[in-house]
């Protein structure tokens, strides 16, 4: 099957893919940089002028909602999977590192 | 005209109920053919009120045929056919009934012009949808539609007291039981009733447990059908009778928020997407609370976006179900091998679930983020971006890295199984990944739908602007980014999340206790005192009565004896137990307090033309709704 031969490509060549793929990333903060390319005149408020903005912003969105929803997590919130099963469970955390 | 008009859901429950008989040799291509009949019967509909019935006094509008309500009906019936090809290898007409008659629930309430309509459809697609659930057969299927029943009987029944009460205020029943858009900034307690019951449905926190329970315990093409019509029906309904309510703005931005946390903690991979559905959702709802006419556009177009990406990734995620047995992260990985095509096509569902350019969310999703930095809502457009971050951390990233790659491996009975899916399932995942990526390259197609047309074109100059590609791609490559830096944080834990069904799990089981044990022994308690307090000093009575009894009434009584008998014998006939004569006379009840309600309601007739003329009570039945939405935007604004 072509599609597993493509996908055997890249698994191949993983630390190639891993570079480019970080090329690609300093490539589209120098275009944001560049107004001639990316005018910013549509841009919503004045922080957005700067260079790189969005980039910085998915960046820490992407490690604050992992960082708190995992907090939230182990709060209390997740639970083993039987726990609606018997009645008299008590409402405790899962130890972590625990896989099956 | 109005003689000769079809309603859509009317083709498509006549085709469920004569589905049984169809030969086998013909039933694929009757169940192709069903479907695609009711799309075209919508997209050849005219705009105008059709179907109007009256019904004791009562004029009920089966057909409001406008923009707004053809735009969901629309995508409705071409969701219909992708669910319809998806699960057409079920064998089990049942299945199929069931989905059906839930779809036709579905239009019911879109073309519906009046509060009663619009709540009989309303509560058709529960009833219906609940079975698509129960059909999973396995013990907690069984559970959590009963859970989802519940709680949707809840809504229901806010939704109807809401409409009751309103429906009183506005004068009298008959004359503005009309389904158009509420005084929301005079919110009135029936107004809080009505949104109470849409907001059930379109699953707003606190509100929502139901959808990941009931979604992620359904059959692997039961979820595909319900992942797409109930909360799109929801966020219909809203932007016909809530545009501009101030209230769903931040409950809209809760939700985007809401859904993206518990998906970072969820090891199922379809109670994952039914969070990022309370996700997107949220997108629709703030949409809506902004109001203007490019937010309700924005509603409407990532609606219809993600009813297409949302059941494409429900397709992918059930595939795997179908063919491995798994669902969760912590059973499944390394897949690529075995289902390339289903992690491609998943791959695409995800990619435009996030927003990336060239794929549909990203002409639909930035429409409601760009309304609400115009309406100076920072706030909103950045939290909405925030959790468009985490939408692609997830449904872009962590389902098909954990799936189809990953370092877990899964048991071998579950490698064993896994496949490609049967053609038809494949096909039914091309076409809907076809049209996601048709949608994010050619707008116009979606754009040329919208309400308000001139919002649309204004909007159309803009979305494939440099800044915003380069705004959009920023987020999500360096979230990407994220993701593979904290890949460790992000191995799926098998573990199950505390949510706002705890209540009424753990509630439930509290409420047993309380029946089993103080209740239960107050009963005996009682039941004693009746003992001792009543029962001794009655069978002492008792004892004295009987020799009254034998001695002196006996006589009297032997003579009418006879008499009674003769009753008797008649009434052993109602109460012989015997369904059909008990139905019967049932039916003939019935029969006779509708008899009396008619009579009643003729007598009030007469005196309800007295407040006809009251001021601002809304006057001609056939007005009502054709306009609705035209009228609706100047309220709005």
């Amino acid at each position: 099957m072509n599609l597993v031969k493509l996908i055997e490509f890249f698994r191949g060549r993983l630390k190639t893919v891993v570079r480019l793929c970080f090329v690609v990333l300093a490539v589209l903060v120098l275009l944001d940089a560049i107004p001639a390319i990316v005018d910013k005149e549509h841009a919503h408020t004045s922080i957005e002028h700067w260079p790189g903005f969005w980039a910085v912003f998915g960046f820490v969105a992407c490690v604050l909602v992992i960082i708190i929803s995992k907090w939230f997590g182990h709060a209390g919130i997740m639970v083993r999977e039987d726990y609606y099963e018997d009645g008299s469970a008590p409402l405790a955390s899962t130890p972590k590192g625990h896989h099956e | 005209m109005n003689n000769f008009w079809i309603h859509p859901a009317l083709i498509l429950i006549l085709g469920a109920l004569l589905l049984p008989l169809v030969p086998a040799a013909l039933k694929k291509a009757y169940l192709l053919l069903v479907p695609i009949l009711v799309f075209l019967r919508v997209y050849t509909m005219a705009h105008g009120t059709f179907g109007e019935v009256s019904f004791l006094n009562w004029t009920l509008v089966f057909g409001r045929v406008d923009a707004l309500s053809n735009v969901f009906g629309y995508i409705m019936s071409l969701m219909c056919i992708l669910g319809t090809l998806y699960g057409l290898h079920v064998k089990d007409d049942a299945q199929h009934i069931a989905s059906w008659i839930y779809v036709s629930g579905s239009i019911g309430c879109i073309y519906a012009g009046d509060f009663i309509t619009l709540f009989l459809f309303w509560e058709l697609m529960a009833f219906s949808s609940v079975f698509l659930i129960w059909f999973r057969g396995r013990r907690e299927s069984l559970g959590a539609g009963y859970r989802y029943l519940l709680v949707h009987i809840f809504g229901g029944l806010a939704l109807l007291a809401g409409m009751v009460w309103h429906c009183n205020t506005q004068g009298s029943w008959a004359f503005d039981a009309s389904f158009c858009k509420l005084a929301v900034h005079h919110a009135t307690p029936a107004t809080y009733l009505i949104l109470i019951g849409f907001i059930l449905n379109a699953a707003v926190p606190p509100l929502h447990a139901w959808l990941p329970d009931a979604y992620g315990e359904a059959t692997f093409n039961g979820s595909v059908f319900m992942c797409a019509f109930t909360t799109k029906t929801a966020v219909y309904a809203l932007c016909r009778g809530f545009a501009g309510t101030e209230i769903l703005v931040p409950l809209g931005v809760i939700m985007a928020l809401y859904g993206v946390v518990y998906a970072v903690l969820e090891n199922d991979s379809r109670r994952l997407l039914a969070y990022h559905i309370i996700s997107q959702v949220g997108y629709m709802v703030a949409g809506v609370g902004l109001g203007t006419e490019m937010a309700i556009n924005g509603a409407c177009a990532h609606a219809f976006a993600h009813i297409l990406y949302k059941g494409l990734l429900f397709m992918g995620c059930g595939a795997v179900l179908h063919m491995t047995g798994q669902s969760k992260f912590t059973e499944l990985g390394g897949l690529w091998k075995k289902m390339p095509w289903t992690f491609l096509f998943t791959l695409i569902g995800g990619l435009s679930i996030s927003a990336f350019p060239l794929f549909s969310g990203f002409v639909s999703k930035s429409m409601i983020v760009t309304a609400g930095f115009e309406e100076h809502k920072l706030w909103v457009g950045y939290l909405l971006l925030l959790a468009s971050a985490g939408t692609f951390l997830h449904t872009g990233l962590k389902v098909p890295y954990f799936i189809w790659f990953g370092k877990n491996k899964p048991k071998k009975e579950t490698w064993d199984r896994a496949a490609e899916p049967p053609w038809n399932m494949n096909v039914a995942m091309a076409v809907a990944a076809f049209l996601c990526i048709f949608i994010g390259c050619y707008y116009p197609y979606l754009y040329k739908m919208l309400p308000y047309q001139e919002a649309a074109a204004e909007f159309a100059k803009t979305v494939y602007s440099p800044y915003h590609i380069s705004e959009t791609l920023q987020i999500l490559l360096f979230t990407g980014l994220g993701f593979f830096l904290l890949l460790k944080k992000l191995v799926p834990e098998p573990t199950i999340s505390l949510d706002m069904d705890w209540f009424y799990r753990k509630g439930g089981r509290a409420f047993l206790w309380f029946a089993k044990y103080p209740v239960q022994s107050v009963d005996n308690f009682i039941g004693e005192l009746y003992r001792y307090a009543g029962l001794i000093p009655l069978m002492l009575t008792a004892k004295v009565s009987a020799l009254f009894d034998n001695y002196v009434i006996d006589g009297a009584v032997d003579g009418f004896a006879s008499s009674f008998r003769g009753i008797g014998r008649r009434l052993r006939f109602v109460q012989r137990g015997q369904m059909q004569q008990n139905l019967a006379f049932a039916f003939a009840v019935a029969a006779a307090i509708i008899v009396a309600f008619l009579l009643f309601s003729r007598i009030s007739k007469a005196s309800v033309p007295a407040r006809l003329s009251l001021p601002g009570a809304p006057v001609s039945q056939s007005a009502l709704p054709t306009a609705g939405l035209t009228s609706d935007a100047v309220t709005t604004r």
